[in-house]
């Protein structure tokens, strides 16, 4: 197969565009396509000061990677969450976010869990009752909130996410399966700021994932490729690999799912619902952070509930 | 009249003379989820598959680690 624009040996075939390149063109058609959907959907601009959360795979240091080639002022935040799960997949995603960001130049903001909140995610999650089987409720629900933390208290005007085409499609999958209109309704490229919510966009909203893990290999990007060993078994990639039958069929299936509902979405398809929600939201009385639930947010009032437990545990001598 | 195809520590044997693509689906591996490689290049899943050819896959679904 052949490079469309010159002709030489192409290394990728995107067949929902019909579009084969050569390695020199692919790595100039990602971010050139980026750029794209960063203007056609005002994601943000140069004079913005951009927050990436970082977290050493693929994705994420590609979307690094391809931001401060074009130019944009991009620091990296990196959450520590302390998870060893046999292959210390915490502390080689950490080394390799570290090896990044000093070989580029870049800005590192690294959040450790532990340091802050004095215990790690598996040992907090052990502590609720939702957690003991999978740590991935406590150990969201934290990194969404300290990412939103750190870009509101260093005045960053947008967070950004590696969330590619293959995650968002996976996360429509669930929510339509369960009509969640809730969560359709705020799912998008974009969610503008609130008081207290920092604007976030998901610049890659369009790639499918094996062009981001081909763009990270063509440029020689050290990523980390063993997954979080929870990650096993869970819903989205089980949703991944339904979504990758259909398009193995019929190529293209993926994107124009999406894209489907995000023009679905603008005809208001789904309305009021998330208005509703807005009115309720209010100041968490310990973080401030806003919040829907009364008097402390999720994460204020989990991480009390893991600090209560953890003191039960220690009081009653029990070996936690 | 064999190549070999590598994902993560599994190896299968397979007719060299196909593409890349037919010998994935023969193998219930979804073309989408890898990136075919070989000695670390990128190919395009209509390469046809040599005579001892090591073809290393690259596994490209994650599970969302934000
Ligand atoms: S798989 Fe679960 S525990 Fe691992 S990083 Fe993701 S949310 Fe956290
Ligand atoms: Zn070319
Ligand atoms: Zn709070």
């Amino acid at each position: 197969m052949k490079c469309r624009k010159c002709g030489e040996k192409a290394v990728i075939h995107m067949r929902q565009h019909k579009l084969a390149l050569c390695k020199n063109h692919f790595l100039d058609w990602i971010p050139k396509q980026t750029q794209r959907f960063i203007h056609d959907n005002k994601m943000f601009i140069p004079e913005d000061r951009i927050l990436v959360a970082v977290s050493g795979g693929k994705d994420s240091l590609v979307l690094w990677d391809v931001l401060s080639r074009l130019g944009y002022q991009v620091d990296g935040l990196y959450i520590g969450l302390g998870i060893d799960g046999g292959n210390g997949y915490s502390a080689e995603s950490r080394r390799i976010t570290e090896r990044f960001a000093a070989e580029h130049k870049l800005d590192l903001i690294i959040y450790d869990i532990e340091e802050h909140e004095g215990l790690d995610i598996p040992t907090a999650a052990s502590m609720t009752r939702r957690g003991r089987e999978r740590p991935c409720s406590i150990c969201g629900l934290s990194k969404r909130h300290i990412m939103n933390r750190v870009a509101i208290e260093n005045d960053y005007d947008v967070l950004v996410t590696g969330h590619n085409l293959d995650d968002e499609a996976a996360v429509l999958f669930g929510n339509t399966l369960n009509w969640l209109t809730g969560y359709l309704q705020r799912q998008g490229p974009v969610l503008p700021n609130r008081s207290g919510l920092v604007k976030k966009a998901k610049p890659f909203f369009r790639f499918y994932e094996r062009e981001t893990a081909a763009y990270a290999l063509l440029r020689g990007i050290e990523y980390i490729y063993d997954e979080c060993p929870h990650a096993d078994g869970a819903k989205s990639i089980y949703y991944k690999v339904l979504l990758n039958r259909l398009e193995a069929d019929r190529r293209g299936a993926k994107l124009s799912f999406y894209l489907s509902f995000l023009r679905a979405k603008e005809t208001m398809v789904f309305t009021s619902e998330g208005d509703d929600v807005e009115r309720m939201l209010h100041p968490c009385t310990s973080c401030g952070q806003p919040t829907s639930t009364p008097d402390l947010c999720t994460y204020c009032r989990t991480w009390k509930e893991v600090r209560d437990r953890r003191e039960t545990v220690l009081e009653k001598g029990i070996e936690s | 009249m064999t190549a070999r195809i590598q994902l993560r520590d599994k190896e299968f044997k397979v007719r060299s003379g196909m593409t890349i693509r037919s010998a994935l689906l023969q193998l219930n591996i979804q073309p989408e989820a890898v990136l075919p490689t070989r000695d670390g290049e990128l190919l395009t899943d209509d390469e046809i598959l040599q005579e001892r050819d090591e073809i290393r896959l690259i596994a490209v679904i994650s599970g969302g680690a934000y």
